[in-house]
């Protein structure tokens, strides 16, 4: 092995993948752009649709109430609803979402609560249509305040106190740092991401450093040279080991840059947001006290933990691409192997499965399971020892693969 | 100088067994001559070359090239050795300067070297108003002239020709032709591979005809002629290969 052979093709290669567009686009563009069109693009236009349809006022058909003037009466003076004819087939229209609420009033109503009878209202809408479930909200929320206003009318009756039927209140808190709750938040999300990135910039540089190489008949000039075979794919193998890494860096500066932007977008532009805050522009921060953020501690172990896959990956998709004639052969054979790493990164996203010391052995899932306690500020250093061990002996397995099959002469001159 | 001994090279094809690209094939060829090896496409020129180079490994057999053998010392073979090839290409994103001082580095040559070399090269082959240009712009001779330069920066003793002239014009032809009369003019020892028997007969000094990965027969043009009572070497190589109904 001589590094000096080894740093010259490396150099040759990052400068060769710096001019190309296909590389630029996996390691660099993409995962740069992947998090603020994430949340700035598709978030912005979540959040204008949230918004578009929680100011719609929804149109709500009044089924029966004749004997009930106040409840209809009460109803149709909600500035939050619009009360329409009801249709003939009141059923087609919510389907049709010319109507998005229906309230059935059973007959005798108010006449039931008077007597002290427990007559019920019915409200048909349309599960899962954003609108319909907007209008539905806002109908039993109307139909809570009515229910309440009744017991207060009825106490008050009898000379009751209110307490009676509401003897304690409660209210709820977060006590959990910001960081936990971030990283119990995208704790399962970061990982997956940079699963995807850190694969997705291994695949387009081992694909044009091998197969490429090979179509465009480069490879056999470079195999001329005196430098040993070793040298060669060891040189090759860092470029795509940069593009893995930078893939992930790249994601992972653009991540931190969205969210502090995003974070002093909601704090008011005072620049509030000095940590890692990517879940300050969700719609999740809506509902909460706190702004989540991702502890910059845990980052750091996340990235000692995807280090070693890393080179998995692209050991891997080196040993795989050099297999295939073409650029396309080796993009039909790497394409499928997405899903195979796709497919534990969602695993692990997954609520309710926990690190053990059999799933600490398991590649990817590993990775992503720990990914999400050390976001979270837990720490098991017996598991992450197993996985960061293991990972460690994928990876050179892999690797010396990879040496393997660049040594193969029905490998490299593969008819 | 190079010098194969039963240079045996098999392979195996799922629907046709083992085939014997190379079978037994024993040459020397001097410093200061050209070796001609003619042969049918698929007779085993290109293996044997390569099998010469060290980009494959013989089954069987052996060489030696400027003096290290092929099995046990490829990596000091390369060194000694220029291969020039029509399916060796340039790398398209860089430009005909980085790719030859790229080649002199992995030949261990220093920057200051190479930058010297490169600037004798280009003067040599007038390669001074495109050397800083991508390879992706270039003509076709732009391109040969770029892979000949490759070849010469670090100065080899072999030079090995692997039917560098296939699917070029006649001018480009023509100039690497003179650029093989060239190196012989310079003392190496060249290996020629071509089914062109024009080539064979304007330029080698020793003509090898190979069929079948045998080599079949060997020796001067004259030789040739005197021992098959032909004058036309297509003639000569058809008698030898057994085409045309004469086996």
């Amino acid at each position: 092995m001589n590094w000096s052979n080894i740093v010259t093709v490396y150099l040759k290669e990052l400068k060769d993948s710096l001019r190309d567009r296909r590389t630029l686009m996996s390691t660099i563009i993409i995962p740069a752009l992947v998090m603020p069109l994430l949340t700035f693009g598709v978030g912005k236009v979540m959040s204008v649709v949230m918004k578009k349809a929680q100011e719609d006022i929804p149109t709500v058909a009044i089924l029966g109430g004749t004997d009930s003037p106040a409840v209809v009466t009460a109803l149709k003076k909600s500035p939050k609803l619009r009360v329409v004819a009801s249709p003939m087939d009141w059923k087609q229209a919510i389907g049709d979402k010319k109507l998005r609420v229906a309230v059935e009033i059973p007959p005798g109503f108010e006449a039931g609560l008077k007597a002290g009878s427990a007559p019920s209202v019915k409200v048909f809408n349309y599960t899962g249509e954003l609108k319909s479930e907007n209008g539905t909200r806002v109908v039993e929320r109307f139909l809570i305040d009515l229910r309440d206003q009744t017991i207060a009318d009825r106490l008050a009756e009898h000379s009751l106190p209110k307490t009676l039927a509401r003897p304690f209140e409660f209210k709820r808190e977060n006590v959990a740092p910001p960081e936990k709750v971030g990283g119990n938040l995208f704790g399962g999300f970061v990982p997956y991401l940079i699963i995807i990135l850190c694969f997705s910039g291994a695949m387009y540089p081992a694909m044009d450093l091998t197969a490429g190489e090979k179509e465009r008949g480069t490879m056999e000039t470079l195999l001329c040279s005196p430098v040993a075979r070793v040298d060669i794919v060891l040189g090759k193998f860092l470029m795509v080991l940069t593009g893995s890494l930078s893939a992930m860096c790249f994601m992972l500066v653009s991540m931190g840059a969205t969210a502090a932007i995003g974070g002093s977008l909601m704090m008011g532009g005072g620049g509030a947001a000095t940590k890692v805050g990517i879940g300050a522009a969700t719609p999740a921060r809506a509902t909460m006290d706190v702004i989540p953020m991702i502890d910059p501690l845990g980052l750091v172990g996340v990235l000692a933990m995807v280090f070693p896959v890393a080179v998995m990956f692209s050991a891997v998709a080196f040993t795989v691409a050099l297999f295939a004639k073409s650029y396309k052969e080796a993009q039909s054979y790497l394409a499928p192997m997405m899903i195979v790493v796709i497919m534990p990164a969602v695993v692990g996203m997954l609520p309710g499965i926990d690190l053990n010391a059999r799933l600490a052995l398991v590649p990817l899932l590993n990775l992503s399971l720990v990914c999400k306690e050390m976001l979270s500020g837990v720490w098991h250093w017996d598991y992450i020892a197993l996985i960061f061990g293991s990972s460690c002996v994928y990876a050179a397995v892999a690797l010396a693969l990879a040496v393997r099959m660049f040594s193969r002469e029905d490998v490299i001159f593969r008819a | 100088m190079i010098e194969a001994h039963n240079l045996t090279k098999t392979f195996r094809d799922k629907k046709r067994g083992t085939i014997r690209a190379a079978d037994n094939i024993s040459f020397r060829v001097q410093p200061g001559q050209i070796y001609g090896l003619l042969g049918a496409n698929g007779a085993g020129k290109t293996t044997t070359l390569r099998l010469l180079a060290t980009l494959l490994s013989p089954t069987d057999g052996g060489a030696t090239v400027a003096g290290f053998d092929v099995a046990r010392e490829p990596e000091k073979v390369r060194a000694n050795v220029g291969f020039l090839a029509a399916s060796t290409a340039l790398y398209a994103r860089l430009t005909a300067r980085e790719m030859i001082a790229y080649f002199g580095r992995l030949n261990g040559m220093t920057d200051d070297a190479v930058r010297v070399r490169i600037k004798q090269i280009s003067a040599e082959l007038d390669m001074d108003d495109f050397l800083d240009r991508r390879c992706d712009k270039f003509s076709t001779g732009m391109k040969q002239k770029t892979s000949i330069a490759r070849t010469l920066v670090h100065d080899p003793a072999v030079m090995i020709f692997d039917e560098p002239t296939l699917g070029l014009d006649v001018m480009t032809a023509r100039a690497i032709v003179k650029f093989v009369r060239d190196c012989r003019a310079r003392g190496k020892t060249v290996i020629y591979s071509t089914h062109v028997m024009s080539e064979v007969e304007k330029l080698c000094d020793v003509i090898g005809i190979i069929h079948d990965g045998k080599l079949l027969a060997e020796g001067t043009l004259a030789d040739l002629r005197v021992r098959h009572s032909e004058q036309d070497m297509e003639e000569i190589f058809v008698k030898i290969v057994g085409g045309e109904g004469t086996k």
